[in-house]
């Protein structure tokens, strides 16, 4: 059991970062989620169920965290920004749904990785995508949630979820091209 | 026939689950004869690649 609850300690760690913004707050909370799912282990349930419950136990970590700092917490997030990311989609394709500003070639992106000012623009560019957007992204590529646990994690249908994504990798790409590889600076 | 921005939506479907063999022809074929969406096919894959690092590097 405990083997078993270990192997979604990495997502957990990192779903748990996403809202804690600290280490070891987010270290503890993951422990926290684990103890407690240890104390009330079930194990007649499937992989993804298992870490559908791990993810509600963590959710109740956080929220004491909160709680327990009395800081404003807020996992909620607002539609109004929908129509905005609306105009997004028409700055990139026009309407016969061809590149308006088309993807140019990229030089070298794995340097980037290793720079870290390219890691403070693609975090100011995720910051700059819609709250629903920005997060469907972080919860599907960098904590590594699947599709249907992003919808059940925000409320959102299926298709939305899809949409969602869509948009925050044109997002993304569009930003990391302006400001980084089309980008002129000193090298 | 399928627009760059469908074909776009197929891409990055494709980072979340299986495409069906008619998506998989659809976008194999249009690749061919589109740069611009075989580049964004390559970004998609780097912006995955840089995600899943995200946290190695901010330590």
């Amino acid at each position: 059991m405990l083997k078993d609850l270990n192997n979604h300690r990495t997502i957990l760690l990192r779903y748990a970062l996403l809202q804690l913004h600290d280490e070891a707050v987010a270290e503890d909370a993951v422990q926290e989620t684990l103890l407690a799912a240890l104390q009330t282990g079930d194990s007649f349930r499937s992989e993804s169920a298992v870490r559908t419950w791990l993810i509600g136990i963590l959710k109740h970590k956080i929220a004491d965290h909160y709680r327990a700092t009395e800081r404003h917490y807020s996992m909620e997030s607002s539609n109004d920004d929908e129509d905005q990311n609306e105009a997004l989609e028409q700055l990139i394709f026009n309407g016969k749904g061809r590149w308006i500003g088309a993807p140019s070639a990229w030089n070298n992106p794995d340097h980037a990785l290793e720079q870290d000012e390219f890691w403070a623009v693609f975090e100011w560019c995720q910051k700059n995508l819609s709250e629903q957007h920005g997060r469907a992204f972080m919860l599907r590529e960098i904590v590594g949630l699947e599709t249907e646990e992003i919808c059940e994690d925000m409320n959102i249908s299926h298709s939305a979820c899809r949409v969602y994504l869509h948009r925050a990798r044109l997002g993304l790409r569009e930003c990391l091209e302006q400001r980084w590889f089309n980008a002129k600076r000193e090298l | 026939m399928k627009t760059c921005k469908d074909i776009s939506e197929l891409l990055s479907d494709s980072m979340d689950r299986p495409l069906t063999w008619r998506e998989r022809w659809a976008v194999r074929l249009h690749l061919l004869m589109c740069r611009h969406c075989s580049r964004f096919q390559n970004h998609l894959h780097f912006l995955h690649k840089a995600a899943g690092r995200y946290y190695l590097n901010k330590r």
